[in-house]
C-alpha cells in the first residue's frame, strides 16, 4: 500500500453513498435505540446466503457502522437479535437463551425469507418453524437473500439515521 | 486556581479535569475509530457515536448473571472511580493540580491499573469459561507489562530526583533538553508499549474482535449489560485518555499551565486536547497497519519493553 493509495482512501472512501436508498419515511427510530443499535447475529439454521449479505452490509462498501449500527460479540451487549434461517430443532434452545440474555429494550429482527416462513426448508424434518414460532419478531427483512441495501434500509429505520 | 492556594480553585480544577476526561475519553475513542474507518476506505460512524452508545446503555435494563456476586457489580464502579480520582489529581491541564504533592507517579499509574484487576476478578465471578480465559490472559499481560512500567518510571525519576508527577512534568518544561535525553526516549517507547497492552489495543489485543478465542479484554466484559456495561466502557475510555494524557505531558509538556489563573488553565486544557488527539490519531494509524500478535509472542514484545526500560534506568544512572 503506497502513501498515495492511503491518501486516496481517506479522501474518497469506497463506501456507497448516492445509490443507497434512504430509510422509509415512517421510520422515526425506535424509542431508546435511536442513533445507536448493537446487534447480535444468530444463525438459527441458515444456508449462509444471508450471512454473506450481512457481511457485505457491514463491509467497507456498504458500511452500516456509519448509521450507528454495530455487530457485537455477546447478547448481553446487544439491543437487537438478528436471526437468519429457519429455526432448526437444535437451535431453539440457544436462540431463546440468547434472547433471554438481552437487557430491555430489546427487539428481534428476522432476516431473509427463511426466517419469515422457513422458505425452501419448510416441512423439513429438522425444522421447528419460523422465527415467529419461537420469538416475538419486531422487524422482518424480506428477500432470499435480501441485498445489503435492503438490510441497511431496515436498520436505518430502527436507528432513525 | 491552584491546589496549594484556594480550596475553590482546586475543586474547580479537579471538576474541569474530570469533566474533560469523562467527555473527552469517549470522544477520543470515537476519533480513533473514525481514523481507522477512513484509512480502511469506510466513512465510519460520527465521532460522538461512543457518547450515543453510552447514553443508550445507561437507559437500558440492569441485568446481572444469576450466579454472580457483589464483585461483579463493584468492578465497573472501581474502574470509573479510579479514573475519576486520577483525573482530579494528575497534572493534565496544569502542573499545579489539587493534591499535586501527593500525586506520586508510581501511585497514580498503579491506582489506574486497579481497574484491570477488578475487571479480571469480575470476569472470574461470572463463572463463564470465556471470562476465566480473559482474566488469565489479562493478568499474564499485566504481570509482564507492569515491571516494564515500574522500571520506566524509575528511569524518568532518577534525573529529576523525584517521582512526583507534577514535578516530573514541570522539569520537562524548565529543562527541555531532559526530554530528548536517552533515558526519557527509551522510557517513552517502553511506556507506549505498556499503554497499548494495558488499554487492550493492537498489536496486543484487538478492540473490535468478535472471535471469543482471540479476545483478551472483550472476553472479560462479555457478561456485562446495560448500565454496568456503560460504566465499563466509560471507565475504559477514560483510562485510555488519562494514560495518553500522562504520556503526552511527560514527553511533550508544552502548553500545560505552569502558573495559576484561568487563562493559563484554558490554554493548558486546549493544548491537552490537541496533544491527546494527535497521540490517538497516531495510535489509530499504527493499528490499521498492524496485525494482532499471536498470544504466545506477546511476552517477547513486553520483555522488549522491559529491556528498554532497564537500559533507560541504567543510562539515567550512568550518564550524569
Amino acid at each position: 500500500m503506497t502513501i498515495r493509495s492511503i491518501l486516496k482512501a481517506i479522501v474518497h472512501p469506497r463506501t456507497v453513498t448516492e445509490e443507497l436508498s434512504s430509510p422509509s419515511p415512517d421510520a422515526a427510530g425506535t424509542p431508546g435505540l435511536a442513533g445507536s443499535l448493537q446487534i447480535r447475529h444468530v444463525d438459527a439454521g441458515s444456508c449462509n446466503g444471508c450471512e454473506l449479505e450481512i457481511a457485505s452490509a457491514f463491509g467497507p462498501v456498504y458500511d452500516s457502522e456509519r448509521f450507528g449500527v454495530r455487530l457485537v460479540a455477546s447478547p448481553r451487549h446487544a439491543d437487537a437479535l438478528l436471526v437468519t434461517g429457519p429455526v432448526t430443532k437444535n437451535m431453539v434452545g440457544p436462540l431463546t437463551k440468547s434472547f433471554d440474555a438481552m437487557p430491555e429494550p430489546r427487539m428481534v429482527i428476522a432476516l431473509g425469507d427463511c426466517a419469515a416462513n422457513c422458505g425452501v426448508f419448510r416441512g423439513g424434518y429438522g425444522v421447528e418453524g419460523s422465527v415467529d414460532d419461537v420469538l416475538p419478531v419486531d422487524v422482518r427483512i424480506a428477500g432470499c437473500p435480501p441485498d445489503p441495501d435492503t438490510i441497511i434500509r431496515a436498520l436505518r429505520g430502527i436507528t432513525g439515521r | 486556581m491552584s491546589g496549594g492556594g484556594s480550596l475553590v480553585g482546586g475543586v474547580l480544577v479537579a471538576g474541569i479535569q474530570i469533566t474533560a476526561v469523562a467527555v473527552g475519553g469517549p470522544l477520543l475513542v470515537g476519533i480513533m475509530r473514525k481514523i481507522r474507518c477512513r484509512l480502511e476506505g469506510r466513512i465510519g460512524p460520527p465521532i460522538h457515536q461512543p457518547l450515543l452508545d453510552l447514553r443508550k446503555l445507561f437507559s437500558k435494563q440492569r441485568m446481572r448473571p444469576e450466579q454472580s456476586s457483589w464483585v461483579f457489580g463493584v468492578a465497573p464502579v472501581v474502574l470509573v472511580a479510579t479514573s475519576v480520582l486520577i483525573a482530579a489529581m494528575a497534572p493534565l491541564a496544569t502542573t499545579r493540580p489539587p493534591f499535586g504533592r501527593t500525586a506520586d507517579f508510581f501511585a497514580i499509574v498503579f491506582v489506574l491499573l486497579l481497574g484491570s484487576v477488578s475487571l479480571a476478578l469480575a470476569a472470574l465471578d461470572t463463572g463463564t469459561p470465556f471470562g476465566g480465559m480473559g482474566s488469565s490472559r489479562a493478568m499474564t499481560i499485566g504481570a509482564l507489562a507492569e515491571p516494564a512500567l515500574l522500571v520506566a518510571i524509575l528511569a524518568m525519576s532518577i534525573p529529576a530526583h523525584t517521582s512526583n508527577l507534577p514535578a516530573l512534568v514541570r522539569i520537562g518544561l524548565v529543562h527541555p533538553q531532559l526530554i530528548a535525553s536517552p533515558e526519557r526516549i527509551l522510557a517513552l517507547v517502553s511506556f507506549l508499549v505498556v499503554i497499548l497492552a494495558e488499554s487492550g489495543r493492537l498489536p496486543v489485543d484487538n478492540p473490535s474482535t468478535h472471535l471469543e478465542l482471540t479476545m483478551i479484554h472483550e472476553a472479560m466484559v462479555l457478561e456485562y449489560a446495560g448500565p454496568d456495561l456503560g460504566l465499563v466502557t466509560l471507565g475504559e475510555s477514560m483510562r485510555l485518555a488519562l494514560l495518553l494524557g500522562l504520556l503526552v505531558n511527560l514527553f511533550a509538556p508544552w502548553g500545560i499551565a505552569d502558573r495559576t489563573g484561568a487563562a493559563a488553565f484554558t490554554i493548558g486544557l486546549a493544548a491537552l486536547f490537541a496533544k491527546v488527539v494527535l497521540a490517538g490519531i497516531g495510535i489509530a494509524t499504527f493499528e490499521v497497519f498492524t496485525a494482532k500478535l499471536r498470544l504466545f509472542r506477546l511476552p517477547e514484545l513486553l520483555a522488549g519493553a522491559f529491556v528498554l526500560a532497564v537500559v533507560a534506568a541504567v543510562t539515567a544512572l550512568v550518564v550524569r
